[in-house]
């Protein structure tokens, strides 16, 4: 098209040139997809989602079969030993009670991955019945479930969990521990599903589904609530590791686990005092810690990442 | 606006009520005799018991005491910390600590998130904005106690930058350090917030407008993009702030700064849970009401909201 | 005659990363003389939006322009620097984008917006100058109160005056040339036509160039001297509007001047007329309802129905709104009555009503002369729902996205506990093959079909249950126009096959006329005028309708 047309030529461009296909047909793949299968094609193609996945699963095992990584006794504790070093066997050095520290720090993570699990079951049980029956029935039932739920938004969860623990004093224990995080943690879950189903709740294919005949109840659950699950995954992977700091804290700060349990928020409480004389016996069960929030934290990243087509966008 | 304001504060009604209620009751369930505990192991005579149990009006049903509380804390009276001091005065002498404290991580914060967001946003997928995206998820996950110990270790002991616990007094320059942790720890939320937003306003139709009309990018950016996008970080920040001015009480713990988080700290570590309470429910209804002011600047920043 | 104020040379433009581009213009070449207007149509996908994004270099995302170049009064764009091209916005080439909605600035006055496209172009310095600057082009752009404006935020002003703030905004510095976006595709009709008019006289007046991006090809030729025809990427035809009217030569132009609703002057027609059945005949004969409703039963008739919504006015007190003011109207069965009507005026709340999805204040509905007004018992609702179906107007919203073709084609059948399993296998197949879709589909989901595509999914859906009556709520308002008549043509002849009635709705009347027998006009909750199509296109009584039938772009061009 060199030579260009003047301006009151007729021009067209040669038939030949553009194959005009059926008007409103669509390559169709041979993969199927959909949501769930393009965030799995997605997700696996990164490095991001393998790391923390196998963080995640290693932390798990820990958790689950400590013997397989350490045979000393973590409760085992000889006073001799205070404050040493290193030793072939004893790979963080010991304790001011002699206690040996890498397997204190396995033997921990059972404790702290219960409450975080533990802890998101109840804020996401309790956050997705407040969240799902308000954002889809709307009117009352929505005033009533969000004036309730912004009461409980308006108390810190630490500030709350601490004083369910400090008034529950003799009660501490691991579900203990999770219902005091939990129990004020699920407001935030509540209103994340309750914006989503709002977004849903009014999509053409809701309608249809009222217009077909489906019953409110179950139109809830086999079309709303599906397509409004997404950003919770994402939030509670997110919140897994919060809720891990969260114990952590509560140890810390002397309302958590009891002192006989053994988990990282207590040994770290308890390693405060040796910080100017031997500060690796914080740092470890500390390094724990961040290890395994991180490992939550890039996990939830990387879904949300995959499971949200705007953050797809603006990544 | 008035109509926004006005709804907003019928709306801080019941959240009083619900908040101080629910603490209340947790008081009120909690197991054993909170009379008992004042006389730790001692049996105190049952003529006293019962006086005393008139004085605090323990023999009258809940809602009753819950009334009387809610009226008395009314008038300021939050009841009496363990060491004899009542709250209020604790409070009157703690909370310009932490006000300050507050300020110097909220300051930081914002100029952090902002600075380091907004650049991070401008240059979304580069060199930059994925090692910032890596740092701020470490950040996240290092929990606000072993930052703190970190900084206390390296900064205080080992190079003597700074104290390594904050003296009586707290000037500012020894408030610098934990001011400084506290906006470490929540600097990432924000900056992926003004990230975010960042890179959605820039794809946004009045920024392409902006551009078409002439103006170069030194003003589109700022005027255009970063007005629209510090909407959600101040408020973030300003969430931030109400929760730092309830006190910030692991930090204040380690530093030994004397405000209201390190008080409540205090208390938990003394077992002292009638206390703890007392605290906690001011913090509640000063956090209530930071949350309140951070609404009404989001309304102001926000002409759809002023202009309702 | 002068040079070309505008010339393009085979431009290309890419998307995409630069490991695996993906080429949206492939080469296209354009000249815009002084003072001219020209229009380039195209459905989406077209590369018409990325033709005008790329003259200014405003590519949206990944885009670049990776060959060829862009004359603008002999100097190459495309080879500026930044702070060149900057001046040369707003200066030399203004610009009107699509949707005036987002395209202001939230949280900045609109008094505020115009100034800086004052001062950045050096129109004028000192304040008290920009001010008088600001209020004066706003004034031309027919904000006759612009003075008390200035200070108002964008969401105090109504589309049509924020599209006319956005193009004050583009003539504040005298450009030589204005490219408009779609300026009016999302204004209501009526705001449309005044709103190309003003663009007309005010570029008239100032001799400025146009280059009009549109999708709707009677706009094209009843704007512009020339048209440019685009297809996937390339320029396929162009000419003056007329002659590509008259005589176009390509294909593709062919099959979109025979698409084009606002062009068609008559309903489109089946294939199969001879085989209506009796019921169908009598209904086709009742056109003077009610003289025959008697004998007839209507498949539809509402009468005076009423829907009074509250709104919240302050933090206690609520005002009423009356979204539907005593409407009535008859459809007569096997025919389809069109519902017309701008944005707010009742239209689609008819259709909630008419579908049993809200309630209404008063009046009356009955279907197939049944009362439905009232709630009904469970057995009587799920009766009425396989009597009447709905499609609506987002293809990307009415179908779940987690859901295979074949379980939401065959959710309906569930629903009501038709069939077995292998029946309703068979009926999905049935269906899909009555809306032309290949059975291969069954098994994907709906985010790997098109938007034709899916709203025939949504169409086999709403046909599932053998229903007499559809509510097609702007069923193909969100199509392209290719896809729209093929659409249009596919409901026909369901409708003459199986004996359907639709009650069609929808803010176009081009595409009444090529779609429906009946229409009702609603203006602010009230049926305004009704009658056949003829009848009304016509002669219509009401200031009102005319109005709408005067918006049809290029109505009159090919009569």
């Amino acid at each position: 098209m060199s030579d260009y047309l003047t301006r009151n030529d007729h021009f067209v461009a040669p038939d030949a040139d553009h194959s005009i296909g059926e008007v409103d047909a669509v390559a169709v793949s041979d993969k199927v997809s959909n949501l769930w299968l393009d965030t799995w094609r997605d997700i696996r193609k990164r490095v991001l989602f393998w790391v923390s996945a196998v963080v995640v699963l290693l932390i798990v095992i820990v958790a689950l079969f400590p013997g397989l990584f350490t045979q000393v006794n973590p409760t085992k504790c000889v006073l001799d030993f205070s404050n040493a070093g290193p030793a072939v066997g004893h790979p963080f050095g010991y304790d001011k009670q002699g206690c040996d520290v890498f397997s204190r720090v396995i033997h921990g993570t059972n404790a702290s991955l219960s409450v975080g699990l533990l802890t998101v079951l109840i804020s996401t049980v309790v956050g997705v019945t407040f969240g799902a029956l308000g954002g889809f029935y709307g009117k009352w039932i929505d005033a009533v479930l969000s004036r309730v739920g912004d009461i409980f938004f308006s108390i810190p969860y630490i500030l709350a969990a601490v004083v369910i623990m400090s008034v529950f004093s003799q009660y501490r224990n691991v579900l203990m521990v999770a219902v005091a995080i939990g129990g004020f943690a699920w407001p935030g879950v509540a209103r994340v599903l309750r914006s989503e189903i709002l977004r849903v709740k009014n999509a053409d294919f809701v309608t249809a589904s009222t217009a077909l005949g489906r019953s409110r109840v179950k139109t809830l659950f086999l079309h709303v609530l599906p397509n409004s699950i997404a950003p919770l995954i994402v939030l509670t992977t997110l919140s897994l590791g919060g809720a891990i700091v969260a114990e952590a804290t509560l140890s810390f700060l002397g309302v958590g686990l009891p002192g006989t349990t053994m988990s990282w928020g207590n040994d770290i409480s308890a390693a405060q005092s040796d910080i100017r004389t031997n500060p690796m016996t914080l740092i470890y069960p500390s390094m724990a810690l961040t290890i395994t929030v991180l490992a939550f934290i890039m996990l939830g990243e990387v879904l949300r990442d995959a499971l949200d087509p705007q953050a797809r966008a603006a990544r | 606006m008035i109509r926004y304001i006005l709804r907003r504060l019928l709306q801080v009604i019941p959240v009083l009520l619900g908040t101080t209620f629910l603490i209340y009751y947790m008081v009120f369930a909690m197991p054993g005799d909170p009379l008992l505990t004042l006389f730790g192991d001692k049996t105190p005579n049952p003529a006293l018991l019962e006086q005393l149990r008139a004085q605090y009006h323990l023999d009258q049903p809940f809602i009753v005491q819950y009334l009387l509380y809610l009226g008395g804390a009314l008038r300021g009276d939050f009841g009496t910390s363990y060491s004899g001091q009542a709250v209020s005065e604790i409070l009157a002498r703690t909370f310009p600590v932490t006000l300050r404290l507050a300020v110097i991580a909220v300051v930081l914060e914002l100029v952090l998130a902002v600075v380091i967001g907004l650049v991070s946003g401008l240059r979304k997928g580069k060199f930059f904005d994925n090692i910032n995206l890596i740092i701020s998820l470490v950040l996240l996950s290092v929990p606000i106690f072993v930052l703190a110990f970190l900084a206390q270790y390296f900064i205080g002991i080992k190079l003597g930058w700074a104290r390594p616990t904050v003296s009586g007094s707290a000037p500012w320059s020894e408030l610098l350090l934990p001011g400084i942790v506290l906006a470490l720890s929540l600097y990432a939320t924000s900056m992926r917030l003004t990230r975010a937003s960042v890179i959605t306003t820039m794809n946004q139709d009045f920024v392409r407008t902006a551009y078409s009309k002439g103006l170069p990018r030194r003003r589109v950016i700022p005027v255009h993009v970063l007005r629209n996008s510090l909407i959600p970080t101040i408020t973030n920040v300003g969430t931030d702030f109400g929760v730092l001015m309830v006190g910030a009480t692991v930090t204040e713990g380690i530093f030994n700064v004397p405000g209201v988080g390190n008080a409540v700290f205090q208390a938990i570590r003394h077992s002292q849970g009638p206390t703890v309470v007392s605290f906690v429910t001011v913090m509640v209804l000063i956090y209530v009401f930071v949350n309140l002011g951070v609404d009404l600047l989001y309304a102001l920043l926000d002409p759809r909201i002023r202009y309702e | 005659m002068s040079k070309p104020i505008l010339s393009v040379r085979d431009l290309r433009v890419a998307f995409g990363n630069k490991k695996a581009p993906v080429e949206a213009l492939h080469g296209v070449s354009l000249d815009i003389w002084p003072g001219e207007t020209v229009a380039i149509v195209g459905e989406s996908g077209s590369g018409k939006s990325t033709t005008a994004s790329a003259i200014i270099n405003l590519l949206p995302g990944s885009g670049r322009i990776t060959g060829g170049s862009v004359w603008f009064d002999d100097v190459d764009v495309s080879s500026l620097s930044r702070a060149e091209i900057e001046s040369l916005r707003g200066k030399g080439i203004g610009f009107v984008p699509q949707d005036p909605m987002a395209s202001l600035n939230p949280v900045w006055s609109v008094g505020f917006q115009v100034a800086e496209a004052v001062k950045a172009n050096g129109v004028a310095t000192t304040k008290k100058e920009v001010r008088e600057r600001t209020i004066q082009v706003l004034r031309d752009a027919g904000l006759s109160d612009a003075e008390q404006r200035l200070k108002q935020f964008p969401h105090q002003f109504s589309g049509g005056m924020k599209q006319r703030a956005l193009i004050a905004m583009a003539l504040a510095a005298n450009p030589k040339l204005l490219i408009a976006d779609e300026p009016t595709s999302a204004l209501d009709v009526t705001v449309q036509r005044v709103i190309l008019d003003f663009l007309s006289s005010m570029t008239r007046e100032t001799q400025t160039a146009v280059l009009l991006i549109t999708h709707d090809l009677g706009l094209a030729a009843e704007r512009a001297e020339r048209v440019i025809v685009m297809y996937r990427g390339e320029i396929v035809e162009a000419g003056p509007s007329l002659e590509i009217l008259q005589n176009p030569i390509h294909p593709y132009t062919k099959r979109l001047v025979a698409a084009a609703p606002s062009l068609a002057s008559r309903r489109i027609e089946s294939a199969v007329v001879e085989g209506r059945s009796a019921v169908d005949a009598g209904a086709t004969v009742s056109e003077s309802v009610p003289a025959h409703a008697a004998e007839v039963v209507p498949a539809i008739e509402i009468r005076d129905l009423t829907k009074v919504y509250p709104i919240r006015s302050g933090v206690f007190s609520s005002v009423d709104f009356t979204a539907v003011d005593h409407a009535s109207f008859v459809v007569p069965r096997g025919t389809t009555m069109a519902l017309v009507g701008e944005s707010g005026s009742g239209k689609s709340t008819i259709a909630k009503l008419i579908l049993k999805l809200e309630a209404p204040t008063s009046g009356s509905i009955q279907i197939n002369g049944a009362d439905t007004t009232n709630d009904l018992g469970s057995r009587d609702a799920l009766r009425l729902r396989r009597l009447m179906q709905p499609v609506f107007q987002d293809p990307y919203g009415s179908l779940d996205p987690l859901r295979s073709i074949e379980s939401i084609v065959s959710e309906p059948l569930v629903v009501h506990q038709v069939g077995d399993h292998k029946s309703r296998h068979d009926r999905v197949s049935e269906l899909l093959d009555q809306v032309s879709l290949g059975r291969g589909i069954a098994h994907r989901y709906p985010n790997e079909l098109s938007g034709g595509q899916r709203q025939r999914v949504a169409i086999a859906r709403a046909l599932a249950l053998k229903p007499e009556i559809i509510v097609l709520d702007e069923a193909v308002s969100a199509l392209d126009v290719l896809v729209q008549d093929q659409v249009l043509r596919l409901l026909t002849e369901l409708q003459t096959e199986l004996g359907l009635t639709y009650l069609f709705i929808t803010h176009d009347l081009a595409v009444v006329r090529v779609a429906a027998d009946h229409v009702s006009v609603m203006e602010k909750g009230k049926i305004v005028e009704s009658g056949t199509v003829d009848e009304i296109f016509a002669n219509p009584s009401q200031e009102y309708t005319r109005k709408l039938l005067d918006a049809i772009p290029g109505a009159n061009l090919l009569a």
